[in-house]
């Protein structure tokens, strides 16, 4: 069968079994086992009204669990056998993947791209939000620059490949510098910096995401404030800087986070700007390396990036009980 | 804002140019995809693409047919246009390959032979090149590369161009001309712009089938996670039970859970029950892992919903599931359209889950995977082709943003802030 049909079977058969369970589920509860006839039919509404919420829920909980709850528990044991499978060897694939320089290069990589991705991003993003702020073209600044958000990692490389290109007719870089006569350099491949031309991709296409909530923030600013401010002589980097910045502090930190998060998980830069040669690995591009090969090990990459993330975990879900109360 | 207290002008002025510069900057490599996107080879890989709107010199061979060869003062000599019927604009010429712009038009380019004195009194016989204004004399210098002495009165003509900026040239040659000549000219094209590259891309280099599958991997993979998490929403929001708190804070604790983690365990699970690597798997994946998502901006948006309207229901006697079906989910419809385009960009745009949860045969890729596994490495160095590749799976993206993004940023911002 083609996938295609394929595709129109799933959605039909997907979308009909989601129709057909809700709205059957509900029908057997209130007409079959609760029906609100006869003498207890005030208990059996009530009864219906308890079970209903686990009906909603069930499709939404079953797939969470699946595919995201147990994974977590899922890797962590995969990640104490060895690369079969077969023999349990405790915390093997850590030790040993502690002490290779493969590893270590991908983690300190993944430490400047966490620091300096989302530092970058934040700043370019909150630049752009308040230049545009009273622009009367602001919106189509704003769109324009958010839209690298669009393109996959993968079609942004490739743009950035034409950026970075050897060919002084091709690459923009080499072109300058051939301009100034200067020789062409293969950016990618200059140790240790290659890592920051890599980094440029991902705040090129970040920005824009902090860019729109951190606008959304500023205009959320009450107007007194910056008018008290401009009536006491505030100059404007004064007012930015001593009266927005503070009253945003806690969106900054979401944006930053959420990009933090982000830098964890993109492999495909790394994997399609260099394949991980010339240091430039990290960890998710590293784990990646050892798909289908070593399970063991790749499970083992996989989890500690689950550590690094796990602060930040706890962290939102503070956050969100504290909202809750 | 800013301005109530007057201080306008300057500042205005730099925040305007600073926000042109950025939108430039963050714009240019876009642009630079686009338009090489639209130019065949040998224009990419003779002027850069910033350059396309401007003609480009273009180095060309022309080898014009022998005819009509007549014998003029010993020489025989070959006239004609180097553009043949057409016409264009020379703007150099040369006879050798290497040097194609060794004379100006209006020249006369000569080989001559030419003896030469060595040094130790020797004479000895060259070949020298020179280009001199057609119909003038040749002004030989006086001694050669080496120093020696050059003996004008000896040259005799080995073969001699003269090309005009029109294209007329003429060709002698102390030989018979049987076989067609070689002449080099610099001609100036104007430019060009083709679909050749997209023309390649969507037919022999097989991007159409890969197309059709990010569709089909798109396109169940945004709509099935949406009606689940719609409900579970609604369960979250407006209906009381315990546990509600705890399964909130699951949520959003599952909201950043690396992907990764799900990668080795959940394929083994699949080749377990016999979904293997296929389409079902991946929508089954991709709904996994955009449900926490789904479920948590529905969730806030629903609970903003007014609780006049859902209470009066309940007391007119309509239940949760009547509710939800003709009262929460109507009025949910930008979150639910928010979500939408957030998991179809995503699905669209993903390479790890479709590297991972589909076979890795050719007729199962998906554009990402193809670009990144198979054009990056066979067509690395065609440039055009790769553009336009890129530009193809990145269309249909771009259209939705542009179209939507109303429904975006109010996505991003229900997600991030509260």
């Amino acid at each position: 069968m083609s996938p295609v049909l394929q595709g129109i079977l799933t959605i039909l058969i997907g979308v009909g079994g989601c129709i057909a369970y809700f709205y059957g589920s509900n029908l057997i509860l209130d007409k079959l086992i609760f029906p609100a006839r006869n003498d207890d039919h005030g208990r059996n509404i009530n009864r219906a009204t308890m079970v209903r919420p686990w009906l909603f829920l069930f499709p939404a909980l079953f797939a969470l669990s699946l595919y995201l709850i147990y994974p977590v528990i899922g890797s962590f044991i995969r990640s104490l056998y060895n690369r079969s499978g077969d023999t349990f060897i405790g915390l093997g694939n850590y030790v040993q993947m502690f002490s290779e320089d493969g590893f270590r290069t991908a983690f300190l990589n993944n430490v400047l791209w966490a620091l300096v991705v989302p530092a970058a991003a934040t700043f370019f993003g909150l630049l752009v939000a308040q230049l545009t702020d009273r622009l009367r073209w602001g919106n189509i600044a704003k769109s324009l620059i958010f839209m690298p958000m669009a393109i996959s990692f993968v079609g942004a490389s490739l743009i950035w490949k034409f950026v970075y290109a050897n060919d002084p007719d091709i690459g923009i870089i080499n072109a300058v510098r051939d301009y100034f006569g200067m020789a062409p350099i293969d950016v990618l491949q200059i140790p240790f910096w290659n890592n920051f031309f890599l980094m440029v991709i991902l705040v090129w296409i970040q920005t824009g995401f902090a860019m729109v909530i951190l606008s959304a923030a500023l205009r959320g600013i009450p107007e007194e404030t910056v008018e008290a401010a401009i009536i006491d002589g505030a100059n404007p980097f004064q007012i930015f800087f001593k009266i927005k910045v503070p009253q945003i502090k806690g969106t900054i930190v979401v944006v930053w986070t959420t990009i933090t998060i982000l830098v964890l998980k993109v492999f495909d830069i790394v994997y399609a700007m260099t394949g991980g040669n010339f240091a430039t690995e990290i960890l998710p591009s590293y784990m990646m390396d050892f798909m289908f090969r070593d399970d063991g090990r790749a499970t083992a990459v996989a989890f500690v990036i689950m550590l690094i993330v796990l602060p930040v975990m706890i962290w939102n879900i503070r956050q969100a009980r504290s909202e809750m109360r | 804002m800013d301005n109530i207290a007057g201080q306008k002008s300057s500042l205005s002025i730099v925040s305007n140019l600073s926000v042109l510069l950025l939108v430039i900057l963050w714009l240019v490599p876009t642009v630079g995809l686009l338009v090489s996107s639209f130019r065949d080879r040998d224009q990419i890989g003779q002027s850069g693409w910033w350059a396309s709107m401007f003609p480009v010199e273009q180095a060309y061979r022309i080898n014009p047919e022998p005819e009509g060869v007549q014998q003029v003062d010993g020489l025989y000599v070959l006239e004609g246009n180097v553009f043949g019927e057409g016409s264009g604009s020379v703007a150099a010429f040369g006879i050798q390959a290497r040097e194609p712009s060794a004379a100006d038009v209006g020249q006369t380019y000569t080989r001559f032979v030419v003896d030469v004195t060595e040094p130790d009194g020797k004479v000895d016989d060259i070949k020298l090149e020179l280009a001199y204004p057609a119909g003038d004399a040749p002004v030989f210098p006086d001694v050669d590369e080496d120093g020696n002495k050059i003996m004008a009165e000896t040259a005799q003509i080995d073969r001699s161009l003269t090309v005009m900026g029109n294209g007329d040239f003429s060709y002698a040659s102390a030989k018979d001309i049987k076989r067609a000549p070689s002449v080099y000219i610099m001609a100036e094209t104007p430019p060009e712009f083709t679909l050749i590259n997209y023309e390649t891309i969507l037919g022999s280099a097989g991007m159409d089938r890969a197309f059709i599958n990010t569709l089909t991997v798109t396109i169940p993979a945004t709509i099935i996670p949406i009606l689940i998490a719609a409900f579970a929403a609604y369960a979250l929001a407006w209906m009381d039970f315990a546990g509600r708190g705890f399964l909130v804070a699951v949520v959003v604790g599952l909201l950043v859970v690396p992907l990764q983690l799900a990668l080795v365990p959940m394929l083994t699970f699949h080749n377990k029950v016999g979904i293997g690597q296929s389409f079902l798997g991946i929508w089954l994946a991709h709904t996994g892992f955009g449900l926490p998502l789904a479920i948590y901006l529905l969730r806030n948006y629903m609970v903003g919903l007014p609780r006049d309207i859902i209470e009066s229901a309940k007391v007119d006697g309509a239940t949760d599931f009547q509710v939800f079906t003709k009262i929460v989910l109507p009025l949910s419809f930008p979150a639910l359209a928010s979500f939408a385009i957030f998991q179809f960009l995503w699905t669209w745009n993903d390479l790890l889950v479709a590297k991972v949860f589909l076979p890795s045969n050719s007729e199962s890729w998906v554009m990402t995977v193809k670009i990144a596994d198979d054009l990056l490495g066979s067509r690395g160095g065609d440039w055009g082709i790769l553009a336009a590749a890129a530009f193809v799976s990145i269309a249909v993206p771009l259209f939705v943003f542009f179209a939507m993004q109303k429904y975006l940023v109010r996505g991003l911002l229900a997600g991030s802030v509260k």
